[in-house]
């Protein structure tokens, strides 16, 4: 784990604060419990236990992917990011400084804006592109004019031609086209990292490797830092530098690509690489990598979240909750087979010092 | 990698290209429906006949006559016959119009900015404010609209000022309904989120993503209201609690002709057949304005 080595020096602007080796953002134990309708009246309360205790760090300039079943709080976890809704508990440090107390949350906003999976419902289908994309600078206080001068860049940017597109309306375009023009708006307040939730999954294959492509160019122009939440293992390892993979609101294993795709520590993940379709026919199986679906976040497994669907589990995984142990320099794995005297039997021998 | 491959075809011309705006193409769409511009020049007509009441109508609306009582339709000089006080039924419908009209149509512009406002906040704003205004606005949707219309304009006293008021207050809960569950829709898409995540404040959110896409339904609806406050304030004006006789209302005539409803039926339905007739054109142009504003192309 990185710290600050000095203190942070105030006249700089947000987000060159914390210098390179800061992380961008630290996400420290994030918990957030939505309560169920109708418990809690003349009922046991109970809660959906979306995020539940999440650690991890998106260096500078780093893309983190975040895979994982549907339902395991990948779409939460970026919603707490964006502070759409707030964490029941944990802290968000946006460059060493946490947001809402050093860094006032007005400041945190222009730092960190987000894609929407669904291209169609993140655009008011009542406003014109331009005026889409110039809503955010004219919220922040810039002038009409030079605002809709900084969407047309944008647009011309992301590759649409602004004379065409700034004065159309969202249902005039294409899945693609609106696409971009999210992307567009997501970068009109110039902030330092984006969040991508599922952004590419809608689009049709050959728009999705269109605006992939187009991420990594405005990323390497832009200097920008991603957040790309996906399904799809093969984009995840096209776009990521970094992988996190969550299952039932907690962190499974986080690590660099190579460390993830080529070596991993966690069967759930192991299990997902697995679920990937294979080129080879000779490869390919008909046996599901896991049976079932994931249990109810209401009421998760005792022990390590995995322990019912694990092929490894033993009687300790259903006692003993994992932490999230570093296995190597790049890598940390929430499984008690990485964690030295943790009983399980193929778990490291305990190192005596 | 891969250079990114624009879908742009052509060079394109110096200026932008403005799209239609959603409501110009409502516009278009609802000039090419027969049936909804039908309705409209019937109100039209019907308002003009408001308006010029004097000119039009052939004889002064509340000057009677003992001896020309209850005249049958087709009467030379008295074509839709004489009322039960022997006053001409044709002036008196034209009369009618204005206080019809106006108590058909005033309260529910009121109703529908007190009501919009109420449901838009309780919608955008959720949670705790949300279940405090929705219930109360509950308690009042609770009566049925015609009892609640009687209760209160039995209560503040009969008139045309206390009717209209009553009236308002039972369409408010009627539109704050339909205002919150519209809101209610809107601000869970992602594009209130996206603004919500560029800082913007709330106010500055609901003026520019809410309201432009929850009030053309709400207006629909309130649209569709204005021929049911027409048949209320006919039936205020009827059990004597909106206008009083000797002004001609629609309603009121339907009152003081249902004695001569087995000497004169034709006659006695007069008034109800000009309230059937405006308050259905309303409902179809509100239809129409419905179906204008459904279509997505």
């Amino acid at each position: 784990m990185i710290s600050i080595v000095e203190e942070p020096a105030y006249d700089l602007p947000v987000g060159e604060r914390g210098g390179p080796a800061q992380p961008l953002i630290s996400a420290r134990g994030l918990i957030k419990h939505f309560p169920v309708k109708g418990s809690g009246f003349m009922k046991p309360k109970k809660v959906v236990r979306a995020v539940d205790g999440v650690d991890f760090d998106i260096l500078k300039g780093e893309t983190l992917g975040v895979v994982g079943e549907s339902g395991c709080g990948k779409s939460t976890t970026a919603r707490l990011l964006m502070q759409l809704i707030l964490p029941d508990r944990g802290d968000i440090l946006f460059d060493g400084e946490t947001v809402g107390g050093a860094l006032p949350l007005s400041d945190y906003r222009r730092q960190v804006q987000m894609v929407f999976q669904d291209s169609y419902a993140s655009l008011n289908p009542r406003l014109t592109i331009e005026e889409s994309i110039a809503f955010a600078p004219r919220v922040h206080g810039i002038a009409a004019g030079r605002a809709i001068t900084r969407a047309h860049d944008l647009l011309h940017r992301v590759g649409l031609e602004p004379s065409r597109f700034a004065g159309r309306y969202p249902h005039e375009l294409s899945g693609g086209q609106r696409q971009r023009v999210n992307i567009a708006r997501a970068l009109a307040l110039e902030p330092r990292l984006i969040i991508l939730d599922e952004a590419v999954s809608a689009l049709d294959k050959s728009v999705e490797a269109q605006v992939l492509n187009l991420l990594l160019d405005l990323k390497r122009d832009f200097g920008l830092t991603y957040l790309f939440i996906s399904h799809d293992l093969n984009v995840v390892r096209f776009m990521c530098d970094r992988v996190m993979v969550m299952y039932l609101g907690k962190v499974a294993e986080i690590g660099s690509r190579d460390a993830i795709f080529e070596n991993t520590r966690h069967p759930y993940s192991a299990a997902l690489l697995a679920s990937m379709p294979k080129m080879d026919p000779s490869e390919r199986t008909l046996e599901p990598p896991l049976s079932g679906d994931p249990p109810n976040p209401i009421d998760p497994p005792s022990g390590c979240r995995f322990h019912t669907r694990c092929s490894f589990a033993e009687s300790i995984c259903s006692e003993n909750l994992p932490p999230l142990a570093s296995v190597s320099e790049s890598q940390s794995a929430a499984c008690l087979m990485s964690v030295p005297g943790s009983r399980h039997s193929r778990a490291p021998a305990l190192m005596e010092a | 990698m891969a250079v990114v491959t624009a879908d742009i075809a052509a060079p394109s011309p110096a200026a932008i290209a403005k799209s239609p705006g959603f409501w110009s193409s409502v516009l278009r769409r609802i000039c090419r429906d027969p049936v909804a511009m039908a309705a409209l020049a019937i109100l039209l007509i019907l308002v003009l006949i408001a308006i010029f009441a004097p000119y039009i109508a052939p004889y002064d609306p509340s000057k009677g006559s003992v001896i020309r009582r209850l005249k049958p339709i087709g009467t030379p000089g008295y074509i839709f016959g004489t009322d039960e006080l022997g006053r001409d039924m044709l002036s008196r419908l034209i009369y009618g119009a204005r206080l019809s009209l106006i108590m058909g149509v005033i309260p529910v512009p009121i109703a529908f900015i007190i009501g919009s406002t109420i449901g838009i906040v309780a919608g955008y704003a959720g949670g705790i404010v949300n279940t405090l205004i929705m219930r109360t606005v509950d308690v009042f949707y609770a009566f049925p609209s015609v009892l609640l219309a009687v209760a209160l304009s039995g209560a503040l006293g009969a008139g045309l000022t206390n009717a209209l008021v009553s009236l308002t207050v039972v369409f408010i809960p009627q539109i704050a309904r339909v205002a919150e569950s519209v809101t209610t829709q809107v601000r869970k898409l992602d594009y209130v989120d996206a603004a919500r995540a560029s800082g913007a404040p709330p106010m500055t959110i609901i003026r520019v993503h809410i309201l432009g896409n929850v009030l053309g339904p709400i207006f629909v609806f309130a649209t569709s209201l204005i021929s049911v406050s027409m048949i209320l304030a006919s039936g205020l004006s009827f059990l004597g609690l909106g206008v009083r006789p000797p002004d001609a209302e629609w309603g009121l005539m339907l009152n003081t002709l249902r004695t001569a409803i087995y000497n004169n039926p034709f006659v006695a339905a007069l008034p109800g057949v000009m309230i059937f007739i405006t308050s259905i054109c309303f409902n179809l142009f509100s239809d129409g304005l419905r179906t204008a504003m459904d279509v997505k192309s």
